[in-house]
């Protein structure tokens, strides 16, 4: 994907969920109900994609849901800007955490951060089936991808 | 035989089920549980039979084999075979009909030539088709279908005189719906087309006789039928096995080999090349076995009982919508609820623990034809209970509260 040559989408005011406050939140939860709970509501945050930009070349393949994700590389602080949704409640959640992570941030910080650490710490992936799992980590490596793309001269470094 | 009493009682044979209590396992469309019987069969064999078949000179081999060959009639007979030089081992459904359509489909494909199948068809019932057709310069031709199942009108359209092949599933993983094959073979013989029927979701749940179905290729996976994975079978007619060259070469498949020319060994050998799942074999003759031994209506009974005991507390969930025929189907349950993700709802249920199967189920042009991104899809098997069938209706409600 040319992230340089995506539209920047409108976004809503709704503030999202700082990575702080949902590493707490899922320290708090012992049942499998409140993670999910979360999750799903989470993923209300997330801008809804016009239909426009839902497109063929917008979508992550190797999802059993549908995902699209556009980048865009902010003029002024350098930082690459992420707009992902999905037809799944579920998994827009799970991409409010990885815009939580990834977003408005520059392509060296995106390629550096441990996400595997953050899954571990979050007990994500144990509590996900092993496709929904693949299909997380696919939209990680698309991220990843931009962000290198993106980075110039620390792309093969950070690698 | 079994009696429809003794039914709860099986669910002991298979160690799986048995201890996990914790589980309710409604994938056996994807592939079912093994009973101890064929685990059993498949240690014995190893531990006291093991050797390579059709070619050593001791005694041991000589066992093997027999035990080999003695494993083809028993699966011979449990689909009404005429002969066991009518079963060519391959590795399941989806190597079988690959080997009807790279042996058989060249021999009476040509330009004009037309292929029929349908829109519920698994991907392994299309795309060995499509390759054929691109080789062959064939057209290939997809009937409609809706959730309640083939469009006979339709059918009956796209099956003309240059029809050369027929090919079907017997049961729909996705939808249940159980086609008339003996209808479809009639169509088929006034044009002269052959008729391949892909078998895999109907070995476990119906009393299959290819003789009866009157279709000439029959192909299914031991794994869907309480066997192992890994092996399956091609069931064809003798005179058309007779007919066709040998798709994969190598050892096992020939008679005499010369630099210059070789001969091909006769049925089946001819379609085996290479040394066989020996163990695969024991195992699915072993599952043949084992349900030959259950009453065959009994077992219809319990698993129409399961659906629907299933479709009428699915029901009751707001929003959801049963995909599947009104009529007998096998058991197979497909939903989907309005503004829910299939995925979302998979994985609700499996933090339920109960096992379903979600997505487009290998039958992407069936999805495009329902209009559907997917479905979420129970199926059950003879282990299944009434209880596994309301944990399962309890875990959907749960999941609906959720989105
Ligand atoms: C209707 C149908 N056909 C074919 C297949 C393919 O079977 P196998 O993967 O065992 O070759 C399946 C299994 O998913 C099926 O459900």
């Amino acid at each position: 994907m040319n992230w340089a040559s995506s539209e920047p989408a409108a976004r809503t005011s709704v503030p999202a969920t700082a990575l702080d406050d949902i590493r707490m939140a899922f320290e708090l939860f012992d049942a499998w109900e409140d993670t999910y709970r979360f999750v799903i509501d989470l993923g209300q945050e997330v801008a809804e994609m016009p239909p426009g930009q839902r497109t063929p070349a917008a979508l992550v393949r190797g999802c059993q849901s549908q995902v699209w994700l556009h980048a865009h590389r902010d003029e002024g602080s350098g930082h690459v800007r992420f707009d992902i949704d999905s037809d799944a409640h579920i998994v827009r959640g799970l991409i409010a955490i990885l815009l939580a992570v990834y977003d408005d941030h520059s392509p060296a910080e995106i390629v550096a951060f441990d996400i595997e650490g953050l899954f571990d710490e979050l007990g994500l992936l144990s509590h996900l089936s092993p496709t929904r799992g693949n299909g997380l980590r696919v939209i990680v490596q698309r991220i990843r991808a931009v962000a290198r793309a993106a980075g110039d001269g620390h792309a093969s470094t950070a690698k | 035989m079994t009696q429809a009493r003794d039914i709860a009682a099986l669910r002991h044979d298979f160690p799986l089920i048995a201890n996990r209590p914790d589980l309710v396992y409604l994938d056996s469309a994807a592939t079912t549980q093994k009973p101890q019987a064929v685990l059993d069969a498949i240690a014995e064999h190893y531990r006291t039979a093991n050797a390579n078949v059709h070619r050593a000179a001791h005694a041991l081999s000589g066992a093997a084999t027999e035990a080999f060959e003695a494993a083809r009639s028993t699966v011979a007979q449990r689909i009404h075979a005429q002969s066991p030089n009518e079963i060519v081992w391959t590795k399941g459904t989806t190597e079988a009909i690959n080997l009807v359509a790279a042996s058989y489909a060249p021999t009476v494909l040509g330009p004009g030539d037309n292929v029929v199948i349908t829109r519920m068809e698994h991907h392994s019932n299309i795309v060995p088709w499509q390759v054929a057709c691109e080789r062959t310069g064939a057209e290939l031709k997809a009937v409609d279908v809706s959730m309640h199942g083939i469009d006979q009108d339709d059918l009956a359209g796209k099956v003309d005189e240059r029809t050369r092949i027929v090919a079907v599933v017997h049961v729909s993983n996705v939808l249940g719906v159980v086609n008339d094959i003996p209808g479809i073979a009639r169509l088929a013989r006034k044009v002269d087309a052959a008729v391949v029927v892909d078998g895999a979701q109907a070995m476990a749940h119906l009393d299959v006789d290819v003789a009866a179905l009157g279709c000439d290729f029959y192909a299914f996976s031991a794994h869907k039928m309480y066997g192992p994975t890994g092996i399956g079978a091609l069931w064809g007619r003798e005179h058309l096995l007779e007919q066709m060259p040998p798709w994969q070469t190598g050892g096992e498949m020939i008679e005499e080999v010369r630099i210059e020319h070789t001969s091909y060994a006769g049925l089946p050998f001819r379609f085996e090349a290479g040394t066989p799942n020996i163990a695969g074999a024991i195992g699915i003759a072993a599952a043949a076995d084992y349900l030959g031994g259950l009453d065959g209506a009994a077992l219809r009974t319990h698993e129409t009982e399961l659906v629907q005991l299933a479709e009428s507390g699915l029901r009751q969930v707001e929003g959801l919508e049963i995909i599947g025929p009104d009529a007998a189907k096998g058991p197979v349950v497909s939903f989907a609820i309005e503004d829910a993700h299939p995925q979302d709802i998979g994985t609700l249920l499996d933090q339920q623990g109960i096992a379903v199967r979600t997505g487009h189920h290998c039958a992407m042009p069936l999805m495009e034809a329902l209009g559907l991104p997917g479905t979420v899809r129970a199926s059950f098997a003879l282990y299944n209970s009434a209880s596994d069938v309301e944990r399962f209706v309890q875990a959907v409600r749960k999941a609906r509260e959720f989105l």
